[in-house]
C-alpha cells in the first residue's frame, strides 16, 4: 500500500499562517469543494435542488451563503458548493448521486487553494488586488476576478474575513501576492 | 469604457476579452451540400461597419460569460448588452 504524505497547496506539512498587521492570512486546507453545473433545460429543477441541500434558496449571481453546506455563484446557472472536509470527504459522488441527474457535478478539491484573510482594513488589501467594489460590500459576496494575473473567487463572508480561491499550481505566486499587498496596505 | 453585464452590473472593459463580430455565434452546418464556401464565409468575411455593430466580448477577468454587446465603432457608445447564451437561444441555436 502507498503510504504517501499530504502536503498543503504551499508545499508544507502544516497550512502557513502568516500575520501583518491588522490582518491574518491563512492557508486553508480543510474544505471540500464540489462545482454543480445545470443540465440544459433542467436550470429551474438544479436550482430548486441546490436550495433544499444547502437549506436557503441557491445563491443569486455573485452572491454566496448556506449553512452546512454554503454555495457561491460562479456563472449562469454553476455554483460552487464548500464544505467541512473531515466530514464531507465524499461531498462529489453524493451530491452528483442526490441530484438525479438535474445537475453535472464535478470534484474540485484539489484543484483550488484557499486563503482565508481576517482583520481589519481588508477593503485596502483588495482595491489593491482587484477591480471587485470591496469598499460596497457586507458580507455574502462572491465574485470571480482577476488577482495577480490569476483568475479567482474572492468570497466576502463579513467585511473582517474574506476567502480567496486561486488556483492550486499557482498557491505561491497567489500567497506572494496577498502578503505583498498586506504589508504595501499596512 | 464600461460594459453594463446583465447578470453583474457595470464592469470595467478591461475584465474583458473582444472576440468580434457576433455572427460569429452562426457556425454554418458542416453537413451542408456548400459547407466549404459557407465556412470560408465564416471565417473570413466580416463587415467593417462605421456606427452600431454586435460583437462578442468574453468576461475573462469575471464569471467567464460571453456576452453580445451592440457598440457604436464611431463613439464608443454601448447601446445593448446582453448574455450569448439568451441571443443564441432566441436565435434557435441551442436546444
Amino acid at each position: 500500500m502507498h503510504d504517501l504524505v499530504a502536503i498543503t497547496p504551499l508545499g508544507a506539512a502544516e497550512p502557513r499562517v502568516d500575520t501583518h498587521g491588522p490582518v491574518t492570512l491563512s492557508e486553508i486546507t480543510d474544505t471540500a469543494l464540489a462545482s454543480v453545473a445545470a443540465r440544459l433545460g433542467q436550470e429551474e429543477q438544479a436550482r430548486a435542488w441546490l436550495g433544499t441541500t444547502l437549506g436557503v434558496a441557491a445563491p443569486d449571481p455573485a452572491r454566496v451563503g448556506g449553512k452546512d453546506l454554503t454555495a457561491f455563484w460562479m456563472g449562469p446557472d454553476q455554483w460552487m458548493v464548500e464544505a467541512p472536509y473531515r466530514t464531507h470527504e465524499m461531498l462529489a459522488p453524493d451530491l452528483a448521486r442526490q441530484a438525479g441527474g438535474v445537475a453535472s457535478v464535478t470534484e474540485q478539491s484539489d484543484a483550488w487553494c484557499r486563503f482565508d484573510l481576517a482583520g481589519d482594513g481588508l477593503a485596502d488589501v483588495f482595491e489593491r488586488l482587484c477591480p471587485a467594489d470591496v469598499r460596497s460590500f457586507k458580507g455574502g459576496e462572491a465574485v470571480r476576478t482577476s488577482i495577480d494575473h490569476l483568475g479567482c473567487f474572492l468570497i466576502c463572508r463579513t467585511p473582517e474575513h474574506f476567502s480567496v480561491y486561486g488556483p492550486r499550481s499557482s498557491a505561491g505566486s497567489l500567497h506572494h501576492a496577498l502578503l505583498v499587498v498586506m504589508r504595501s496596505a499596512h | 469604457m464600461m460594459i453594463d453585464h446583465p447578470t453583474l452590473g457595470p464592469r470595467d472593459a478591461a475584465e474583458f476579452v473582444y472576440m468580434g463580430c457576433a455572427s460569429l455565434i452562426n457556425r454554418p452546418d458542416w453537413q451542408a451540400e456548400d459547407a466549404l464556401q459557407q465556412f470560408i464565409d465564416y471565417g473570413y468575411q466580416r463587415d467593417n461597419p462605421s456606427g452600431a455593430h454586435r460583437e462578442l466580448w468574453f468576461h475573462e477577468g469575471g464569471d467567464r460569460s460571453w456576452l453580445v454587446v451592440t457598440r457604436d465603432t464611431v463613439t464608443h457608445a454601448i447601446t445593448q448588452v446582453e448574455l450569448a447564451r439568451d441571443v443564441a437561444r432566441r436565435e434557435g441555436r441551442s436546444k
